[in-house]
């Protein structure tokens, strides 16, 4: 029995929003951070089975910065943010600069970048959770964010196989911004196990 | 020469001439099985060990348990010898460093482990394998000679 297959139109809707505030939020966070206007596209939630899942980031061996965050207390699992290269490169730019430090040029990224990139990621995963938090009154903890740089669907399998164990799909959410006319990629995958998954959902006030 | 794609959970055998890939394994283990007097060849995109131990267990490509099994019969469907069947195997990488003892961050270690034990218990020797660290891999296996092909990022190439 798959946990998905009971899911209706309005489940979706509910997760939509989910997302939906949730990525608002963790934008809003980036633009206090750099202090510049983010503008954010309204985000889709989609049902994606294994297979096609590296399409929706660009293909399974493209390369991906990816940061994945454990969550505990009462909801737990992981959740893992995952933007390309180039949009790595441009938060970066626009962080680094806001604290008068230049980044790295060459398209290699230092160590203060991958730890800024790790801490960008974190603070966006919080601003996620806080609103999921929020919304389902429900404590939601994180661990410290860990990073990995690498092709798409090997990253893609760390959440993949976590919603494996109770489906054949991967809830996807997918967040673009964009830092003054400079395009973001982001995208977020929440992994609630199949508990919390249920325990947000009935929060909600929607019976799975 | 016809390229087939693996997908994540997913499995494909066929006959010479073919290149059966599967593209950036992470934790998942890829597992290539040929037989090289009928030259044929089969792979699977396993991402999980053990299909009792979960209710959601239709996709027998997603377990290392039921995935074995399926390919062992759908290469002998198109003339394989099981007796004559190989490995080689990749992947199971850890992507994260987690710092914890959690089993569930072990899955990479662990579909191998399956793996190696249902290799094992199907009397299929293993010919080359590489699997761990903490990257991915894409990979390509070749019917007309079953030699096996590993990409990474960062982390060279590799024929076994």
């Amino acid at each position: 029995m798959s946990l998905f297959s009971n899911l209706n139109e309005m489940h979706l809707d509910v997760l939509k929003e989910i997302g939906s505030i949730g990525t608002g939020n963790a934008v809003t966070a980036v633009s206090s951070l750099i202090n510049k206007k983010v503008q954010m596209n309204v985000p889709s939630v989609e049902l994606i089975e294994f297979d096609t899942l590296a399409d929706f980031v660009g293909g399974p061996e493209i390369i991906l910065v990816g940061v994945l965050i454990g969550i505990s207390d009462d909801v737990s699992g992981m959740i893992m943010f995952l933007m390309d290269i180039d949009t790595a490169h441009n938060l970066l730019g626009s962080v680094l600069s806001s604290m008068g430090i230049e980044a790295s040029t060459d398209g290699s990224l230092s160590e203060l970048e991958l730890s800024a990139i790790e801490e960008i990621s974190n603070i966006m995963a919080g601003s996620y959770l806080g609103s999921l938090s929020g919304l389902t009154n429900l404590r939601v903890r994180q661990s410290v964010p860990m990073l990995a740089i690498d092709m798409a669907n090997a990253l893609l399998s760390v959440p993949a196989i976590e919603f494996g164990k109770m489906a054949d799909h991967v809830l996807f959410i997918n967040s673009s911004f964009s830092v003054e006319n400079v395009a973001v990629n982001g995208y977020f995958i929440l992994v609630p196990d199949e508990d919390s998954f249920a325990k947000i959902m009935r929060s909600l006030g929607v019976e799975l | 020469m016809t390229k087939i794609i693996v997908g994540m959970a997913d499995l494909k055998v066929d006959r010479a001439p073919c290149m059966l890939t599967t593209l950036g394994l992470g934790s998942c283990v890829g597992i290539a099985l040929y037989d090289p007097a009928s030259k044929v060849a089969g792979l699977a995109h396993i991402m999980l060990p053990d299909s009792t131990k979960m209710q959601n267990n239709q996709n027998l490509a997603k377990f290392a348990d039921t995935a074995m099994v399926k390919m062992i019969q759908d290469m002998a469907a198109i003339g394989a010898n099981k007796t004559r069947l190989r490995a080689k195997i990749a992947g199971g990488a850890q992507m994260f460093s987690f710092n914890s003892k959690n089993d569930d961050m072990r899955i990479g270690d662990r579909n191998v482990e399956a793996t190696l034990r249902l290799l094992k218990q199907y009397s299929i020797p293993l010919i080359a394998y590489e699997v761990g660290a903490n990257y991915g891999r894409t990979v390509e296996l070749y019917a007309d000679d079953g030699r096996f092909l590993i990409k990474t990022i960062g982390h060279g190439n590799r024929e076994l």
